[in-house]
């Protein structure tokens, strides 16, 4: 939604993200954590005990154990006590928690984090976990096999081909290389097929990660910040669960998001889509409307980096990065959770004119 | 401007038992989810938001959960959140829950947790080795029992306290239809001859297993306006986390709880709680808790918490009854269990308790706890809208 009249307009004021990598063995998630922490709020001059709220997304099944971000926790140094939450499961979810606490008034800033350590598991299999614990999981569809339904239901109803999608994965791929964060970078081939019709080309890679960002309200963003990324908008929705009562190839989940935070109010500059597959950057496109004026993932995108429950809080961050750095006025930045983009959260993030 | 005033409109809970075989994950939530949804006279049409909150997924093996129940939730179409912190979780779910509404973001929100312990094994959840850190080794009760002796030796408690509180509760819990545990014919006796488990914990002394689902329908001004029976509204709620392992946390009385506590009770208008509020439902997994918790939220100074619970103060008949439902030590749904206790805070200031309603209860406490003593959520509710 846009924000109630009368509410005070909140900002993200700093964002941090850690160079994705295929492995971080030597890393626990708390050393992983720690750097872009300190980085975020190295960048406003804020301390552990300055922040109003924290909350963060991550996920006990990748990293394999119960409770895991508990430890985590010990990186963000929270002594004195902190008021502070968590949601299982991309940190962009984390986001919107905490846009909602500044929202109420009843603090002025607030600390986003998320991590996500693939490497720990098989991904593929892990994903599958999250599917119908009676009647799917116990089959184990993999996520790739899942996206592969998906690009095959896309290609079927002619809203793209083959070659369309490579030429998603070489863009992405080509952006990326001047992306120092991301996991794969530069031109890489379009690959073998890994699950029909997908290459590896089309998928994401797999590997770890962690990005924090900082939100402010009113003035005490413009202090922290020379040009705030103010949120104008944002939303989630999300659609059933089995992938056989929804139309694979339409997102109405992400348009009905989009509608709800004023996506659609004014044009956009740039587009950060979290899209792991080429396949699902198609239906995004179609279900945000998106010409060929709007720049869509000059990061790279999750085809170049995909730290999982992590991702989408990085398209967030890119996004106000560019409005930061005086690279775009408008941008949205989306996220999902779930199999074939079950759920989608939609932002819209402006600089001052 | 002024947040919107929140109102607990509806609530409803499973029938909570060791093992639900007669209903799925899906089933068991939604039996909450409907029964709130009746008892605020509402259709799945007037929700605009679902909040949902579980412990660990590691618990039933399935991951994010709120992906495959979005459709017994009637949540298609609509914004799905999935709180988790760990042992805290359903009272900070239902705090996020309340949040979407005192922001204007949604008027009406459903909010649920759940645990169906039955499908996996929470010991064996909780008992995953982790390189160099401490496991918590056989579940929650070899974690927390060294920090009850230290309760002991640091108040001077006699050891029967423990014993106390858990024959209280479980006659409690014969009044509450939707307990786990209906132990009748229970004496003190039994409780103290139960076999010792993590010393000075004894069998009868801890939380059981159970399958179940909590729900709450919360909305704002105009919403509790239409609403068919008398709200609870919101005086106050916070949540404190603190590290989990460093060398000044105090395991007692953390000082996670003591803050939180005091930012509830400043919302709320509160300086004595004691006096002030009328009926408390505490997290007690482990019956010593109960005396700790009274200590570490106010209701009695350092060291004396268990004369309180020794004098009676806290049982139903006391002026401050602690656990009229009979709380965890009865039923022990664990991501459900932290948005039980705030339920039933609720439930006693709507006067919709039951057999278990404490007479002129006007202001409630509902308190969890998570994680190693390090997460805490409360709320105080209230039979009167708050005051501005």
């Amino acid at each position: 939604m846009t924000p109630p009249a009368g509410t005070v307009p909140v900002a993200v004021v700093a964002f941090a993200q850690t160079v994705h990598r295929r492995r971080t063995d030597e890393l626990s998630e708390a050393e992983m954590l720690m750097p872009v922490l300190h980085e975020v709020l190295a960048a406003t001059g804020l301390r552990t005990g300055d922040i109003g709220f924290t909350c963060s997304g991550s996920s006990d099944y990748l990293a394999g154990r119960a409770f895991s971000f508990t430890l985590a926790l010990d990186g963000v140094g929270a002594w004195p006590p902190i008021s502070e939450s968590h949601v299982e499961t991309d940190g962009a979810w984390a986001f919107y928690e905490a846009w909602v606490k500044l929202l109420t008034g009843e603090t002025d800033t607030a600390l986003v984090y998320a991590y996500g350590t693939s490497s720990a598991g098989e991904l593929r299999d892990v994903l599958s976990r999250q599917l119908d614990p009676y009647y799917t999981a116990p089959l184990w569809p993999d996520s790739v096999a899942l996206a592969a339904l998906q690009a095959r239901a896309l290609i079927d109803a002619g809203h793209t081909t083959g070659p369309a999608l490579a030429a998603i994965a070489a863009r992405s791929r080509a952006d990326a290389a001047a992306n120092p964060y991301a996991q794969l970078r530069g031109a890489v081939a379009h690959g073998d097929p890994v699950v029909h019709p997908l290459h590896t080309g089309d998928c994401p890679p797999v590997g770890d990660g962690a990005a924090a960002l900082i939100l402010a309200a009113g003035d005490r963003a413009r202090e922290l910040c020379a040009r705030p990324a103010w949120i104008t908008g944002a939303d989630h929705r999300t659609e059933a669960h089995a992938l056989g009562v929804r139309d694979l190839t339409d997102s109405p989940s992400t348009r009905l998001a989009a509608e709800r935070a004023g996506v659609f109010e004014r044009p956009l500059d740039l587009a950060e889509l979290h899209a792991p597959f080429t396949s699902q950057e198609v239906v995004l496109r179609r279900a945000l409307d998106l010409d060929t004026r709007v720049r869509v993932n000059p990061s790279g995108g999750a085809l170049a980096a995909n730290p999982v429950m992590a991702a989408g809080l990085v398209r967030i961050g890119e996004a106000a990065a560019a409005i930061h750095r005086g690279e775009a006025g408008r941008a949205l930045a989306h996220a999902t959770s779930g199999p074939c983009l079950q759920q989608n959260l939609v932002t819209v993030l402006e600089g001052e004119t | 401007m002024s947040k919107e005033p929140v109102a607990v409109v509806g609530v409803g809970q499973t029938v909570h038992t060791a093992a639900r075989r007669d209903v799925s994950i899906a089933g068991l939530v939604r039996e909450a989810a409907l029964n709130a949804l009746a008892d605020a006279e509402l259709t799945w049409a007037d929700i605009d938001a679902v909040v949902i909150g579980k412990a660990p997924d590691f618990f039933e093996g399935v991951m994010m959960p709120e992906l495959y129940l979005a459709d017994a939730l009637g949540a298609v179409g609509k914004p799905l959140m999935r709180v988790h912190t760990a042992g805290s979780v359903g009272g900070s779910t239902a705090l996020v829950a309340a949040q979407l509404v005192a922001a204007r973001v949604h008027p009406t929100v459903l909010t649920l947790a759940f645990e169906k312990q039955s499908e996996s094994n929470a010991m064996w959840g909780l008992s995953l080795p982790v390189p160099f850190q401490q496991p918590l080794l056989a579940g929650a009760g070899g974690f927390f029992a060294p920090h009850v002796r230290a309760y002991i030796r640091r108040s001077g408690a006699p050891d029967t306290t423990g014993t106390l509180v858990a024959h209280k509760d479980r006659c409690n819990a014969l009044k509450n239809p939707y307990a786990h545990l209906h132990e009748h014919g229970l004496t003190l006796e039994k409780v103290r001859s139960s076999p010792m488990l993590w010393d000075p914990i004894r069998y009868s002394e801890t939380c059981p297993s159970s399958d179940g689902a909590c729900a709450m329908v919360l909305t704002g001004r105009a919403g509790a306006a239409r609403a068919p029976r008398p709200p609870a509204w919101l005086h106050g709620g916070a949540m404190r986390s603190e590290p989990t392992l460093f060398a000044g946390k105090d395991f007692v009385s953390p000082r996670a709880g003591r803050d939180c506590a005091a930012d509830v009770y400043r919302q709320a208008g509160i300086t004595d709680p004691r006096r002030e509020i009328d009926t408390a439902e505490l997290y007690v997994p482990f019956s010593w808790y109960e005396p700790m918790w009274l200590e570490n939220l106010g209701f009695a100074a350092e060291g004396e918490g268990w004369k309180l619970t020794e004098s009676g103060a806290t049982g139903l008949d006391g002026d401050l009854p602690v656990n009229p439902s009979g709380g965890v030590l009865s039923t022990n749904p664990i991501g459900a269990s932290g948005m039980i206790r705030f339920a039933e805070a609720a439930q006693q200031v709507r006067g919709a308790a039951g057999e278990h309603q404490i007479d002129g209860a006007r202001r409630a406490l509902g308190h969890a706890y998570g994680g190693g003593s390090q997460f805490f959520a409360m709320w105080v509710v209230g039979a009167e809208p708050p005051a501005g």
